[in-house]
């Protein structure tokens, strides 16, 4: 029960916060200074927050879909001789810090969203490629034979058999990177995309604690949602095959 | 007919299945015994070819099973596993459907044929139509894998230790089901154990393998009476030889007329189940239901070779 109505209930106090800001500056007054306003105006807050969340959607997505067809490539046919340089790239995308990659990206680019993104995507990699080809690659021998028995071409055992099987660790991948790219989403308000990292910043430049507060908790209780809509649904997944 | 005409597979220059031959008719059931890594398993395999022939051919109904796409060849051979394989993440009804839905059956004719199945195995469809496999208990995913393999009407029917799992009731009673149902269905069916005493009761003949080579292809009462090498004799059990070849023949065989003591014996009944009945009720005779009786002298009788 209480892992139901804490998420819901966080929901809803989110939702009133970006409806209406304003209502919520008593409590926020205490961490300004000099009669600094409490609630961050500059930009709307909901506006930033649903722009944060596309940016960071569309980065999972790309790195989801990458991932995915890298580990489907690596696990099959001529595609195996490739698994130790896939590892490395990913793992490498993983380990370049982000800022790095904005500061690389921003010369080609330009200021921006695209930076952002690309920052994003190879931070994301790791955890779905990994995750993917653990799915892909640990299914139960006798299930792997039985599919080639029964006379499915490798396209239907794909399709039919070893995607669905390693959905639930897809899943788990696609968790871990969207809760990372929404801290990490952040940075890109450096080079000028438009995240909630915008309020952090300003909070930061003009020593307003209020206004890094508001920023992260409202990153904070989006992690913290999304990270409870994956998991329902891998636990979803991995009921219906018995795994739990 | 199932012709396997000198074939061989070898790993790292090992032969694991060494030039062996053998005809199985239409609707007959062989049976393949023999020790750990004698090639049981690999010769089974290469008959639907998730295995590749090293050389030698199949021929099912004369055709050449290498002029066929693999998979189109798999459709039409059912192959049940130990361990059962069913897929995790579909219901009961679907994982038969299987291969039913790749041939592309009407919708209609696929719930018609699952049910069917589900009955035939005493699975109650309107019970286990949906369920998933986790949710079957060892013997019910077992039969669930049976009857998968049996979805599409197979020409053939490939079994790798199917009843390995199961307890000896549900086993004994599991090898009834299938021979009766490889009856009805006319299937020709291939199934590999190392159980001597399914060997004998499911087999119409009986193959024994050692180290990759077929030793002896005959009828089990052949294969007691005249084992074609010490090793044959020594799988079948030498002590258990007379037994074994009791029970392969029906109370209904040697019945003869007479009258006798006591509580009558089935005609179905083995010669097997009559000598048992006899030492335990220290009878020398016993009525057969419908007329006749059986004697104690000529269960002995039939316990030798002749
Ligand atoms: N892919 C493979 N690569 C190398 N050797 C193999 C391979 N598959 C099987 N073998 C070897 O071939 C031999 C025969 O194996 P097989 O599985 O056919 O035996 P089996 O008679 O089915 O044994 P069991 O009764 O234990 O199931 C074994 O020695 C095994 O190690
Ligand atoms: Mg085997």
């Amino acid at each position: 029960m209480i892992r139901r109505i804490l998420p819901a209930l966080a929901g809803l106090a989110l939702l009133a916060f970006l409806i209406s800001p304003g209502s919520f500056a008593p409590l926020f007054q205490p961490f300004t200074r000099n009669n600094a306003p409490a609630i961050y105006t500059q930009t709307s807050l909901l506006s930033l927050t649903l722009s944060h969340l596309a940016i960071v959607a569309l980065a999972v997505a790309a790195s989801t879909v990458a991932g995915l067809v890298l580990a489907i490539l690596v696990t099959r046919g001529a595609g195996r001789e490739f698994l130790p340089l896939a590892r490395t790239v990913t793992a490498v995308g993983q380990t370049f810090p982000p800022v790095a990659v904005l500061a690389l990206a921003v010369p080609v680019l330009g200021f921006g969203t695209g930076p952002t993104l690309v920052a994003l995507f190879l931070y994301g990699l790791l955890p779905v490629f990994e995750n993917a080809l653990a799915g892909l690659s640990n299914q139960p021998a006798p299930v792997a034979e039985a599919a080639r028995a029964m006379g499915l071409t490798p396209r239907q055992r794909l399709w039919q058999i070893d995607l669905p099987l390693a959905l639930p660790l897809l899943l788990a991948g696609m968790r871990l990177t969207a809760v990372i790219s929404l801290g990490t989403a952040t940075i890109g308000s450096t080079v000028a995309a438009r995240t909630l990292g915008e309020v952090i910043i300003a909070g930061l430049l003009s020593s307003n604690t209020a206004f890094v507060l508001q920023g992260g908790l409202v990153v904070g209780i989006l992690a913290v949602l999304i990270h409870h809509a994956f998991q329902a649904a891998e636990v979803r997944a991995r009921r219906r095959m018995g795994l739990d | 007919m199932i012709e396997i005409r000198h074939l061989t597979r070898v790993y790292d220059g090992v032969p694991v299945v060494n030039d062996v031959s053998l005809t199985i008719g239409t609707g007959e059931l062989a049976v393949l015994v023999g020790t750990s890594g004698s090639g049981k398993t690999t010769l089974l395999r290469m008959i639907n070819r998730l295995v590749q022939p090293t050389s030698g051919q199949v021929l099912v109904e004369g055709v050449d099973t290498a002029t066929l796409p693999a998979h189109l060849l798999r459709r039409r051979i059912g192959y049940a596993i130990q361990g059962h394989g069913l897929f995790p993440h579909r219901t009961v009804a679907q994982n038969i459907a299987t291969v039913p839905r790749l041939l592309g059956w009407p919708r209609a004719r696929i719930d018609a044929r699952v049910d069917e199945l589900l009955a035939l195995f005493q699975l109650d469809p309107a019970t286990f139509r949906n369920r998933m496999p986790h949710q079957l208990s060892g013997g019910q995913a077992q039969r669930v894998g049976v009857a998968r393999a049996l979805a599409a009407k197979p020409d053939l029917l490939l079994m790798d230790e199917p009843f390995g799992a199961l307890d000896p009731l549900i086993r004994a009673k599991a090898q009834a089901d299938l021979r009766a149902i490889q009856q009805k269905l006319g299937t020709t069916l291939i199934l590999v154990t190392h159980d001597m005493q399914e060997a004998v009761d499911l087999g119409d003949r009986i193959a024994v393998m050692d180290g990759g080579r077929l030793l002896q292809y005959d009828h089990p009462a052949r294969i007691l009476t005249q084992p074609a090498a010490p090793f044959v004799r020594d799988l079948i059990g030498a002590t258990d030889r007379p037994l074994r070849l009791l029970s392969l023949k029906t109370v209904g065989d040697l019945a003869q007329p007479g009258d006798a003591e006591g509580p009558a014996i089935p005609p179905e009944a083995t010669l097997h189940d009559a000598l048992a009945e006899c030492l335990w009720t220290g009878r020398t005779a016993l009525p057969v239901q419908g007329g006749g009786i059986v004697t104690l002298d000529a269960l002995r009788a039939e316990a030798r070779p002749r």
